[in-house]
């Protein structure tokens, strides 16, 4: 499309009214059986991330089998939906994971600041896709979309797709260096026209990661996508979500948002590390009556 | 792009939250309560008393006493002798006092007030917790503040009190009306004689117990229970000064009538049938959103409740399709449960009322629309409702339903949407919905209506101003301007 084309696509938030209607999903009450399931969801749609400079394959393999035995002590748990690791350590992590089905998704074209030639993140991303990635989690770039060179924006992603094959895209908005929410809005319904089958907030190396907020204007955007195409995208927020109850919050935004379709890690994921422990922590507690200190649950 | 497809959400039981009530053990309720006059409970003249029915369960909770003309002309007059007295005369700064207490008593036992206005009248919990009592609390903490600062609010003029206020509140918002006609009543240095709607008296009951808490000199507030008759030995009785009522237009005149020709004044905030407009340059979904509050809020129990939404036609598929699926959202139950967003239909003879206009509407050929919600088999309850396809001249469009009621209109231009929005006998309130700040203020200049929002609806704060035109009222509360209700300016 053209960037007068993209342009045209830009269409307004109001903040408030948006953080009004956050703050009304935060007065949901989730108790007893519908606590219990909500968790199992959301343990369910974790993407198990690890992003460091100091991973190795130990890490990734300790990780992996994290994933799919989130806490053994407790029976009818499920796995994680995906782990999230470099593409160097993909072909570890597919190897780690076989037979579990659980997915290995792979960041790509330059992340985190996305500053590289399209020739290069070409490369990044097929180095992943060809170790085996499920999943293509690709940062867009920031200063192209800020500068107004939307088409830049779109063109790029389109690109990637293609080089994704199979692979399912997330497209990371990193909306902490976005700064409104009609930018997330149209950064939102530019990626979704290009191809994303995933749109995920944040990198995890920006603050502010994933809010509530920004997390509602990316899911309405999905809705009118849905609307106007018929086409699910799904949602990834990523980053400042370590705790169960903020967890089970975005839950009840995404069921009363999109409904029932997108209650499932096909359409939703969280991209977080220590928010697993934390689930298994009140999944215990559900479970026996009460909390258990933290050096029960594994840090992997 | 893709070719539009007709595309449906499913808002289904996936993940149904479960039960989430509200525990009512901490509230005690008595089995009967009685008038409080001159700082004393006592029974009514003769006996009389009725009973106060549960909305969403049809069970009994407590009874009244039922104030004759005599019961009220005791009020009057322990009201006359402690403005006399006590009130008028105390300096304003100790009256200060009093007020302030009052408000933090009620944030103190906010709970419990809370669980008893749900009770009563069938509001869901999450608005009784988060608007009606913290509204309430706040009224009294404004009002407290401008006792001592009279001369500010006036500048070059001397502020009086009026002298004995008798107050008339409806059953939409029990505790919420009677602290914004009781707290600048007092800051001023009326006393009053304050009578809640026969359908919802408890709170009234219990801020009277709160009020004897708090050691407010006797005779100050004396609160009467009863129906029209005890209204009427009210705004009759020749020794009140000052009338203030909140509820309909037709009571509203029957007043107006009553007290022509005396000495006494009075303000009056009535019906509405607010026009609530979005344009098609608005944030779409978070002006839904606010259209389903203004209309939805206390199941529609609001006299500036947004009832008559006017879209842009170019823009008219989406917004519906948006309030379709919102609609579907919206939990309609046990107002105890903290998830519940519409509770119960306040009374019989109310669902009655709104029922009487579903038929109407239906009769009038407007396309209905409710979500599949399960409604419980007690109590008195109405799914949201939306009738597509009206006009100015659908008399559900003309007449003040007051119940979850939404009627949508379309409009083609900007000059279109304020002739038709002030085409009503009403001017309460109205809603504009625009990303244009021009737009906004263009409007606001045009529209007949006592309060416009601008993005945003049903903001209520003791620091502004609310009261209507035309056959929705006369006279303002709340703010600076609720002060000169209640005072004589020299």
């Amino acid at each position: 499309m053209t960037n007068n084309q993209l342009i045209a696509l830009k269409r307004p938030i109001d903040q408030v009214g948006v953080e009004e209607r956050v703050a009304r999903f935060q007065t949901r009450s989730i108790k007893n059986e519908a606590k219990n399931q909500g968790l199992k969801m959301v343990l369910n749609m974790i993407d198990l991330t690890t992003l460091e400079g100091k991973d190795t394959e130990g890490k990734v393999r300790q990780m992996c089998y994290k994933a799919v035995h989130p806490h053994d002590a407790l029976s009818d748990l499920p796995t994680v939906a995906a782990v999230c690791v470099y593409p160097t350590f993909v072909a570890i992590a597919k190897d780690a994971l076989k037979g579990s089905g659980v997915k290995v998704a792979s960041v790509a074209t330059a992340f985190p600041s996305g500053n590289s030639s399209r020739k290069i993140k070409l490369a990044d991303t097929k180095i992943a896709v060809d170790a085996g990635a499920d999943e293509v989690d690709m940062v867009i770039s920031r200063g192209e979309f800020l500068s107004g060179n939307y088409s830049f924006m779109f063109d790029e992603i389109a690109a990637i797709k293609d080089a994704c094959g199979k692979a399912r895209l997330k497209i990371i908005l990193e909306t902490g260096e976005l700064s409104t929410l009609d930018n997330v809005r149209h950064a939102s319904d530019i990626a979704m026209l290009a191809g994303a089958d995933f749109i995920k907030t944040s990198t995890g190396k920006i603050s502010p990661a994933a809010t509530m907020p920004v997390t509602l204007v990316m899911l309405e955007a999905i809705r009118d996508h849905y609307y106007e195409t018929g086409k699910m995208v799904g949602m990834k927020p990523a980053g400042g979500i370590s705790k169960s109850k903020l967890a089970l919050h975005y839950l009840v935004m995404v069921k009363e948002t999109l409904g029932d379709a997108w209650l499932s890690n096909e359409w939703f994921r969280f991209g977080a590390s220590s928010l697993a422990n934390d689930v298994l922590m009140q999944l215990a507690k559900q479970a026996d009556g009460q909390y258990q200190g933290l050096d029960y649950f594994s840090k992997d | 792009m893709a070719k539009k497809t007709e595309t449906k959400l499913d808002f289904g039981s996936k993940w149904d939250y479960s039960a989430a009530p509200e525990s009512a053990s901490h509230a005690e309720i008595k089995k009967e309560y009685e008038l409080y006059i001159n700082g004393k409970f006592v029974k009514a003249e003769g006996g009389k008393k009725f009973a106060s029915i549960n909305p969403s369960t049809d069970e009994h909770i407590a009874y009244f006493a039922e104030a004759s003309d005599k019961d009220v002309d005791k009020a009057v007059k322990a009201a006359r002798k402690a403005y006399n007295e006590v009130w008028s005369v105390m300096p304003p700064k100790e009256r200060a006092k009093y007020i302030f207490r009052i408000a933090r008593l009620i944030q103190e036992r906010a709970r419990e007030f809370a669980v008893l206005e749900s009770i009563d009248g069938g509001k869901p919990i999450r608005e009784s917790r988060d608007v009606d009592v913290p509204i309430a609390a706040n009224h009294f903490f404004y009002y407290a503040g401008w006792a001592d600062k009279l001369e500010y609010a006036f500048p070059g003029k001397t502020a009086k009190p009026i002298g004995v206020a008798g107050q008339i509140i409806p059953w939409n918002f029990p505790l919420m009306m009677a602290a914004w006609k009781i707290a600048p009543a007092l800051a001023c240095g009326n006393t009053v004689v304050l009578k809640p709607a026969e359908t919802t008296p408890l709170t009234a009951m219990k801020l009277a117990e709160l009020i004897h808490d708090s050691g407010l000199p006797a005779g100050v507030v004396n609160i009467v229970t009863g129906a029209g008759a005890t209204g009427a030995a009210i705004v009759n009785h020749p020794d009140v000064d000052k009338v203030a009522f909140t509820g309909s237009t037709g009571v509203g005149k029957i007043i107006q009538k009553a007290i022509a020709g005396t000495k006494k004044t009075a303000t009056l905030e009535l019906g509405g049938k607010a026009a609530n407009i979005i344009f098609d340059d608005a944030p779409l979904d978070q002006a839904v959103e606010g259209i389903i509050n203004g209309i939805f809020f206390n199941q529609g129990h609001v006299c500036c409740a947004g009832s008559r939404l006017f879209v842009q036609e170019n823009v008219k598929d989406i917004v519906i399709k948006k309030l379709k699926d919102r609609l579907s959202t919206l939990i309609v139950g046990d107002p105890m449960d903290k998830n519940t967003d519409v509770g119960a239909i306040n009374s019989k003879e109310q669902l009655a009322s709104i029922n009487k206009y579903l038929k109407i509407g239906v009769e009038e050929g407007a396309e209905i629309y409710q979500p599949n919600c399960m409604l419980p088999k007690k109590g008195n309850w109405c799914k949201p409702t939306l009738f597509l396809e009206v006009s100015q001249s659908h008399r559900i469009v003309q007449e003040e339903i007051f119940g979850p009621v939404l009627t949508v209109q379309t409009f083609r231009t900007i000059d279109e949407v304020i002739d038709k929005a002030n085409n009503t006998p009403f001017g309460l309130s109205a809603g504009v919905w625009t990303d244009k700040g021009s737009k906004i203020f263009n409007l606001t200049t045009k529209l007949r209506a006592g309060v416009v929002w601008a993005n945003t609806y049903n903001k209520f704060d003791p620091t502004s101003p609310f009261g209507g035109y035309k056959e929705s009222g006369y006279g303002r509360e709340g703010g600076l301007q609720g002060l000169a209700a209640y005072v004589k300016l020299a």
